[in-house]
C-alpha cells in the first residue's frame, strides 16, 4: 500500500494531540476539589476575581476547570444550558452530575478525535449528596476519558505533586477549615509552571478562588467564599493547625 | 430524532455557541417545543380551564409585600382551594399571576429559570428593571394565546438595592409594563382590593402594617368577588404572603399569617359593614 504524502498513523495522531493538550494544561495552575463533613470544597489558585475556574452548574452540581479559558468557559456555559434545560423539561430533582459528566465526556472525546486541535482542558464535575456517601466527583480529561474519584482530586499543571500531598493529609469527614488547610497546603507544595522552585509563595484570599457545595443549604447549594469571609476562614485554618 | 437536550453523544452545536445568557432565547433555538405557547394556534377560544384570581402587592419603606388568595375557579366552580400564585422569582424578587392557571404556572417556572440561568452564566444578577423587562417579553410571547382566551398577567415585585426600596411592576396582556410606587392588585378581585388599599395604605407603614393591609385587601376582594377565596380556617388555608427586603425573599409561614387573619376577622365581626 502506498502512503500519501504527510501520512501519520492514527497512533501517531493521538500521541501528538495528547502531547499538545498535556503541554497546554501543564502551563496552568492547579485546582483542588476535596470533600469535607458537610459537602465538597473547591479551591483554585486564581489571581483573577472575575475570570472564574469554579462555577455553580445546578442545585447540587458544580464545576471546576483548568487549561484554556475560552475552551472551558464554553463547556461551562454548555453545562449550565444542558442542566437548566433538563431541570425545566423534567424536574429539579432529576438533574444529575452523571448526565453532565457523560455529555462532557462525549463532547471532549468527539473534539479530540475530529478536530485538528484538541481542547486543552481538564474538568471536574462534582455533585453533593444528602450524605457524604452520596457525594460524586468526576474528573474529565481532554480526550474524553472520565474517572470517578473518591474524597479528593487535583487537576492542572502540577497535579501529581498536589495529589501526593492530598493523599497524605486528606481525612474523610474532616471539618471545612481542615479541608481548606489540606487543599491550600497541597496547592502550595506544587511548583507553579515557570518558577524554578516553590520559594515563598503564600496563598491568600487575594489569589485563591474558593467555592463549596454545602449540603446543609436549601435548594441551590453552591456558595462562593471571597474577600473578608475567605480571609477569616483562612485565619481559622492557621489557628487550627 | 436525536434528543434535543443531548441525551446521548456529543452536545449539539447550539450548546457550544457563545452568545446569549438568556435561557428563553437558548430554548427557542435548542428545543422550541418546550416554550410556552409553542402548541401553535388553537381551533377556537378556550374557556373551561382553571383561573387564578387575586394578587396584591404593597410597598413599605425598605421593601415590598406580595400576597395572594388560594382559589382557582373554573367557570362558576371552585377548581382548587390551595393553589399557590405567589412565587419566589429569585433572591430579591417575587412574582404572582392572575388568569389561566396552567399558562401562569408555566410562565413563572420559565421566568425563575431565566433569572437563575443568567445569574449562573454571567456570575452577576440582573438589575430589577431588567428582570421586569424580561418578564414583559414573556408576557408578550403569550399574546396569541391570550387572544384565544388563555390570558394571564403577572405581578412582579422586588427589592432594588440601587435605590434601597421595594418596587412593583404590573403588566397587561399586551405586556405594557407599568411601575406602581405604592400598591397594586391584579385579578378578578383587584377592583375591591385596590379600593381597600387606597384607604389603608400609609407611606411610612411598617412591614407588619403592610402585611396586615395586604390581607385586609384580600379579605375585601373575597367579600365581593366570588372568584376570590377568603381565609379558610376550617382547612387552615390562608393567603400566601411573601416579603422582599434587603435581607432577600422570605415566605411567611402559616403560623405567622394565621394570627393576622384571625385579628382581621375579629375586628370585622364587630363592624356592622363587615
Amino acid at each position: 500500500m502506498t502512503m500519501p504524502f504527510g501520512y501519520a498513523s492514527p497512533e501517531q495522531q493521538v500521541r501528538d494531540k495528547s502531547e499538545y493538550a498535556r503541554k497546554g494544561i501543564a502551563r496552568g495552575r492547579s485546582v483542588v476539589v476535596i470533600t469535607y463533613a458537610d459537602g465538597i470544597l473547591f479551591v483554585a489558585e486564581n489571581p483573577s476575581a472575575t475570570l472564574h475556574k469554579i462555577s455553580e452548574i445546578y442545585d447540587r452540581i458544580a464545576f471546576a476547570a483548568v487549561g484554556k479559558y475560552n475552551e472551558f468557559e464554553n463547556l461551562r456555559t454548555a453545562g449550565i444550558r444542558l442542566m437548566d434545560s433538563r431541570g425545566y423539561m423534567y424536574d429539579r430533582r432529576d438533574v444529575t452530575s452523571r448526565a453532565l459528566a457523560n455529555a462532557y465526556a462525549q463532547t471532549l472525546g468527539a473534539i479530540f478525535t475530529e478536530s485538528v486541535k484538541p481542547y486543552e482542558v481538564e474538568i471536574v464535575v462534582a455533585e453533593v449528596g444528602r450524605t457524604s456517601g452520596d457525594d460524586k466527583i468526576y474528573k474529565l480529561t481532554f480526550d474524553g476519558s472520565i474517572a470517578d474519584e473518591r474524597g479528593f482530586v487535583a487537576i492542572g499543571g502540577a497535579s501529581d505533586q498536589v495529589t501526593t500531598s492530598l493523599k497524605e493529609h486528606h481525612r474523610d469527614g474532616q471539618p471545612l477549615a481542615d479541608a481548606l488547610r489540606v487543599a491550600v497546603r497541597a496547592l502550595t507544595v506544587s511548583v507553579p509552571p515557570g518558577l524554578p522552585q516553590n520559594g515563598e509563595r503564600v496563598l491568600t484570599e487575594a489569589n485563591l478562588e474558593v467555592g463549596m457545595l454545602d449540603r446543609t443549604r436549601s435548594r441551590r447549594q453552591f456558595k462562593r467564599i471571597a474577600g473578608t469571609a475567605l480571609a477569616e476562614l483562612l485565619a481559622q485554618t492557621a489557628t487550627s493547625s | 430524532m436525536a434528543d434535543p437536550l443531548g441525551g446521548a453523544g456529543r452536545l449539539p452545536a447550539v450548546f457550544m455557541t457563545p452568545g446569549t445568557s438568556s435561557f428563553t432565547d437558548f430554548l427557542s433555538q435548542s428545543a422550541p417545543h418546550l416554550l410556552p405557547g409553542a402548541q401553535g394556534g388553537l381551533p377556537g377560544p378556550v374557556t373551561e380551564v382553571a383561573h387564578g384570581t387575586t394578587i396584591v402587592a404593597v410597598t413599605f419603606p425598605g421593601g415590598v409585600i406580595m400576597a395572594g388568595d388560594r382559589r382557582a375557579t373554573q367557570g362558576h366552580m371552585i377548581a382548587q382551594r390551595d393553589v399557590e400564585k405567589v412565587h419566589h422569582a429569585d433572591d430579591f424578587s417575587c412574582v404572582g399571576y392572575a388568569g389561566t392557571a396552567g399558562v401562569g404556572a408555566e410562565l413563572i417556572r420559565l421566568f425563575q429559570v431565566e433569572l437563575e440561568h443568567y445569574e449562573k452564566i454571567e456570575g452577576a444578577t440582573l438589575s430589577l428593571d431588567a428582570k421586569a423587562n424580561r418578564l414583559a417579553a414573556m408576557v408578550k410571547g403569550n399574546l396569541p394565546m391570550a387572544l384565544q382566551g388563555l390570558a394571564v398577567v403577572p405581578l412582579f415585585a422586588g427589592y432594588d438595592p440601587d435605590l434601597d426600596k421595594g418596587r412593583i411592576f404590573s403588566y397587561d396582556i399586551a405586556a405594557a409594563k407599568s411601575e406602581e410606587r405604592t400598591y397594586e392588585s391584579i385579578g378578578s378581585g383587584s377592583v375591591f382590593a385596590k379600593g381597600s388599599l387606597k384607604k389603608l395604605f400609609r407611606a411610612d407603614q411598617s412591614q407588619a402594617d403592610a402585611v396586615r393591609i395586604a390581607l385586609e385587601a384580600l379579605y375585601d376582594a373575597a367579600d365581593d368577588d366570588s372568584a376570590t377565596g377568603g381565609p379558610d380556617s376550617i382547612r387552615k388555608l390562608y393567603p400566601i404572603v411573601a416579603s422582599v427586603t434587603s435581607d432577600g425573599y422570605r415566605r411567611y409561614g402559616d403560623d405567622e399569617v394565621e394570627p393576622v387573619v384571625t385579628a382581621i376577622i375579629a375586628d370585622r365581626s364587630t363592624s356592622a359593614g363587615g
